[in-house]
């Protein structure tokens, strides 16, 4: 045991056991089990509402466990605060300390520890340097941009030395070129640091993009646990398939499938499974278009294909068309209850 | 604090009629709020042989002098020393309170949506009938009626419920991740408060402090029966009216409204500037 009770060699980072958040009558988070291995990037995604971000404050000790027990490193933390739980949090908007320049905004835990101004001061400019703030000390975040608004947030955060990195939609306030170069940011300061991020959002592109363990959720449960990919290839069912997007949800004779829009294609049905249907539209996408393909009865489908063989045979909207597929290609779904 | 959605005119929108017609009805509320006041000052500065009408008989500063010179204006200086002082006690006394107030109102508990009206319907009680209970409690008991403390207390059942609604306006803006990442990095909740809340409502509490301050100052009507027997500012000035009419009356009344005018700027001034400096726009 280290000076703080807490184990070197654990198994896991992140322990969830069957936590449980109620507000009231309503259940936000509803027995909710996961094991988070070590350093991994842990994507919680979901719609609005599905319990996601509930579940991270419970991690960081914001919001009262109702049920159940959190483990960080093997340890059961459900009643401690935040400060001894090792976690950090990064918040949604930030939460930088308007009246405080950036300086004191990331000494601040220091602070609060007591260490002597010039010591926290000479540390949190360290940490300023690391995300290429150094010479914005003096600033009040006010003055930054949402960019550097959010480094300064990270830097603040990563001063605790925290065990868990807990991120709550970290990358929402910022404009869409920025979204994708602090993407990457995160993913490298992760490796770097090499302990666990859990980073909470609702667009599949950005879980896909980081994520080592994609948490899908919906109403309070999780749907699907897993890396990306095993989830892009075979979705537990067709919530989390229509979720992540890119897929047909379809029905063959066995049952429910979903076939990856991108191994759908249009044309003549020969023999094999194939559903007809009506050109909806044709989005240009730049490397593949899109052919959106509404069908009577039921919800309309997609197909993505490359540039070059759309335009090898081009579609309007309008024409008949028909789906087609490879059985091979077929992901089987468990029928809905 | 710079309102998102405010949005400059373009000039070549053209107005609605109702515009003129609310501008105009604007204009003589202006007048009729201004108007009287301006006289006041104007006529403060009435010539040594003038009156307390138009017209003015030339220019002097007599009537500010006569404030001064000992007689029958002597009192006026001490008053306004001790309405001053009452006004610095009310004031501190309401932010202590509504401040920890506010706090402790952003949680439902039992019992706190009676604990509100209470408090509020105190706004709503005939302001002098309060005093004339004050004074009458006080009677009942066989304390001395004094500025210090009845009379404290009836301006207090008036700052008092003002406060509260100030701070609950107040926190109502205020974001609670502050305190969130406070807890989060490491604060106890007396450093939270101290380092995190305080200063981010410090404009706020500013700005409660002044109201109660001005309510005070000028406050009459609850203090009349309750005051014993030294004067507040208003209560001199009042009793100035019935016994003497000189345009000395306007040299106060130009006197006192300076004062409150510097106070309030003082505290704006300081308020703005806090302010521009946190700049407190997230997008920055």
């Amino acid at each position: 045991m280290d000076s703080n009770g807490f184990r070197p060699e654990h198994r896991f980072d992140v322990e969830l056991v069957a936590v449980t958040k109620r507000y009231g009558g309503t259940v936000a988070v509803d027995g909710v089990s996961l094991r988070i291995p070590r350093a991994t990037y842990c994507c919680l995604l979901g719609p609005s509402g599905c319990g996601k971000t509930s579940t991270l404050r419970m991690i960081a000790g914001h919001e009262v466990i109702s049920e159940g027990d959190v483990l960080i490193h093997d340890v059961n933390v459900t009643d401690l605060p935040p400060v001894q739980r090792g976690t950090a949090m990064m918040f949604q908007s930030y939460a930088l300390f308007p009246h405080l320049n950036c300086l004191d905004n990331v000494a601040f835990s220091l602070k609060a520890r007591g260490v002597p101004k010039p010591e926290r001061h000479r540390r949190a400019r360290d940490y300023l340097a690391r995300v290429h703030l150094q010479d914005y000390a003096e600033r009040l975040p006010g003055q930054l941009s949402g960019g550097q608004q959010q480094r300064v947030a990270l830097a603040r955060a990563l001063i605790t030395e925290p065990r868990i990195l807990l991120l709550d939609e970290p990358l929402s306030a910022l404009d869409p070129f920025l979204r994708g170069q602090v993407r990457e940011e995160l993913k490298r300061l992760q490796r770097e640091l090499g302990i666990t991020f859990i980073h909470v959002t609702h667009s599949q592109d950005e879980a896909m993009a980081l994520a080592d363990l994609m948490v899908i959720m919906e109403a309070g449960r999780i749907r699907q646990a897993g890396p990306p990919r095993e989830i892009f290839e075979r979705p537990a069912d067709a919530f989390v398939a229509r979720f992540i997007g890119g897929h047909n949800i379809l029905r063959d004779g066995a049952g429910t499938i979903a076939v990856r829009a991108d191994r759908c294609r249009l044309g003549i049905p020969e023999a094999g499974p194939h559903i007809r249907g009506r050109v909806a539209a044709v989005e240009y996408q730049g490397s593949s278009v899109r052919v959106a393909l509404a069908v009577d009865g039921g919800p309309p489908l997609s197909v993505v294909m490359p540039d070059d063989r759309f335009f090898a045979g081009p579609v309007q909207p309008g024409e008949e068309a028909a789906l087609t597929w490879s059985t091979r290609d077929a992901h089987a779904l468990p029928d809905p209850a | 604090m710079i309102g998102g959605g405010a949005r400059s005119r373009d000039p070549r929108e053209k107005r609605p009629w109702t515009f003129y017609a609310l501008a105009t009805l604007m204009g003589v509320f202006l007048l009729f709020l201004y108007g009287p006041m301006f006289v006041i000052y104007l006529l403060s500065f009435q010539g040594p042989n003038g009156g307390v009408t138009f017209p003015m008989v030339g220019v002097s500063t007599v009537w500010f002098e006569d404030i001064l010179k000992p007689g029958q204006m002597a009192n006026i200086p001490v008053a306004f020393g001790r309405s001053i002082l009452l006004a610095a006690i009310v004031s501190t006394i309401t932010v202590l309170v509504s401040v920890a107030a506010g706090l402790g109102f952003r949680r439902r508990f039992r019992g706190s949506g009676i604990l509100f009206y209470l408090a509020v319907a105190s706004l709503v009680m005939p302001s002098l009938l309060v005093g004339f209970g004050i004074g009458l409690g006080f009677q009942l008991f066989g304390w001395k009626a004094d500025l210090f403390s009845s009379a404290l207390a009836a301006q207090l059942t008036w700052t008092l419920p003002f406060g509260l609604f100030a701070m609950f306006a107040v926190f109502n803006r205020f974001n609670r991740a502050y305190e969130e990442a406070a807890t989060d990095l490491g604060a106890n909740a007396w450093q939270r408060l101290r380092w995190v809340t305080l200063p981010i409502l410090l404009p706020g509490i500013l700005g409660v402090a002044m109201g109660a301050f001005t309510l005070s100052y000028d406050e009459y009507a609850r203090t009349t029966l309750v005051a014993g027997n030294r004067n507040t500012l208003p209560l001199e000035i009042y009793a100035l009216i019935s016994s003497s009419t000189s345009p000395t009356l306007f040299a106060i009344g130009t006197l006192t409204t300076t004062v409150s005018f510097l106070v309030i700027g003082a505290t704006l001034a300081f308020v703005f500037r806090l302010q521009r400096r946190r700049a407190l726009a997230r997008h920055g």
